[in-house]
């Protein structure tokens, strides 16, 4: 029950004083809230955990971490 | 679906895994501290892929597996009252109580829901005006943030008849009742990803230092399980013993402020016993004064309860890596997740279900 997963902001709403977005986790939409993460815009990726938005995810440390994956291994093979 | 796709690709993969085999140099005991890094790593078979001597123990991080005997029973008797409705997450149901759990207590006739959300079962609440509405609120500080909010908003729009049964339990007590434990082999942490997107990660440079231990804050996708590990060991190899961060992109220093703002208003710090390990002095959370008319605790009077273990389950050794879960006699026999004697044996992320799930079949090669 811990696991949190990314999703889509497809839209925000309110509902009785409350921020909450439809997220779309690769074709499953929910519900969610988003009081966490009041500056979250539309089209971002959020870390969704029962029903609520705990974090965004930065799609830029995403890249760099994978093209640092990337370089690793480069490295080693030239070291070879 | 995008950053998930990624963070499993089996070409990366396979280089983290040259660089973690060309890093270790003398066997390492790793704790990773949370019970879906516990099911990601089993059922990778990233243990196995590791270089002989890298070793993985399974933490404690399974709030299903640590939520008090006591607070079970409670949430039993609570849930069998009428004019209850009793909500949970759906992995609670089976977790056995003393004799029974909360799924026999549902047969028996008792109105209880499996939610998605702590805020499904106040809407419930919403609906329901005419009887007592509970959540069972569990879980690390991941989870915390939900509960709070949810009682923050019960008593905004006015929800009497909504109560929290709370048991929440805290990452770095753990860690240090770990450290403490004269039993204790674990060299370094992998922390657990989405506790730090919540809390940051500057509870852990003290831990870091007083315990000598490297920390590093990973994910939970196959690259992001790696790359600790990866950090990790390089820091062991180099006698460093810092606090890294292999997830930033869901983890900034500061975790989630607003969320954090939350939690201190909703909670205090309690001692909490956790199952199978004992009690941890300040390792809960539990509600702050201002809160306590919506704590299911004060609201419905339990008392009589006289908890009683399996005796065959061995969960506690297992939830401190003293043991793995196929070293307890009643593995896959007594036990399955059919008809669990542990809740290490219930929830996906209980390491007894994990090795049940995914190393049923090769037992034999990995004892
Ligand atoms: S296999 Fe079952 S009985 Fe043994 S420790 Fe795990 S949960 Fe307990």
């Amino acid at each position: 029950m811990c696991l949190a997963v990314p999703g889509r902001v497809i839209s925000i709403t309110e509902a009785d004083g409350t921020t909450m977005a439809e997220v779309d986790f690769g074709g499953v939409r929910k519900s969610v809230c988003l009081q966490y993460v009041p500056d979250a815009a539309v089209g971002e990726y959020v870390v969704v955990h029962v029903g609520f938005a705990i974090q965004r995810l930065d799609e830029r440390s995403a890249r760099e971490t994978l093209e640092n994956f990337e370089r690793l291994g480069i490295l080693k093979e030239e070291f070879r | 679906m995008r950053y998930l796709d990624e963070f499993s690709d089996p070409d990366l993969a396979r280089r983290l895994l040259d660089q973690i085999h060309a890093a270790a140099t003398r066997p390492w005991a790793l704790m990773e501290v949370c019970g879906g890094q516990t099911h990601s790593i089993i059922r990778h078979g990233i243990d196995q892929l590791l270089p002989k001597g890298v070793e993985m123990i399974h933490g404690p991080g399974c709030p299903v597996c640590v939520t008090p005997l006591e607070t079970i029973d409670k949430a039993l008797a609570i849930a069998a009252q009428p004019g209850v409705i009793f909500c949970s997450f759906g992995d609670m149901l089976r977790v056995p109580g003393s004799g029974r759990d909360l799924f026999a207590v549902k047969s028996a006739g008792a109105d209880v829901r499996v939610v998605y959300s702590p805020l499904d079962a106040l809407t419930i609440a919403r609906e329901n005006p005419d009887k007592q509405v509970v959540f069972f609120g569990i879980g690390f500080e991941t989870t915390a943030p939900a509960n709070a909010m949810t009682v923050h908003q019960a008593e905004r729009l006015g929800v009497g008849n909504f109560s929290l049964l709370v048991s929440h339990v805290l990452v770095p007590p753990a860690i240090a009742a770990i450290m403490e434990s004269p039993r204790c082999r674990v060299q370094a942490f992998l922390a657990a990803g989405h506790v730090c997107s919540v809390m940051g990660t500057g509870e852990y440079p003290p831990l870091a230092a007083k315990y000598r231990v490297p920390i590093v804050v990973t994910g939970f996708e196959p690259l992001d399980i790696l790359e600790g590990i990866r950090q990790t060991v390089v820091q062991l190899e180099a006698g460093r013993h810092e606090v890294g961060n292999a997830y930033p992109r869901a983890v900034p220093a500061e975790g989630n402020p607003v969320a954090r703002a939350m939690l201190a208003e909703v909670f205090e710090v309690t001692d909490r016993t956790w199952r199978g390990i004992g009690m941890i002095p300040g390792s809960g959370w539990r509600l702050a004064p201002r809160y306590r008319p919506f704590d299911a605790e004060h609201r419905f009077a339990v008392t009589g309860i006289h908890t009683e273990e399996s005796s065959l389950c061995r969960s506690g050794e297992v939830l401190q890596g003293l043991i793995k879960p196929h070293q307890c006699a009643a593995f896959g026999k007594q036990c399955t997740p059919r008809n669990p004697l542990g809740a290490t044996m219930v929830s996906s992320e209980g390491a007894c279900a994990a090795y049940y799930a995914y190393r049923r079949l090769d037992l034999v090669s990995i004892s």
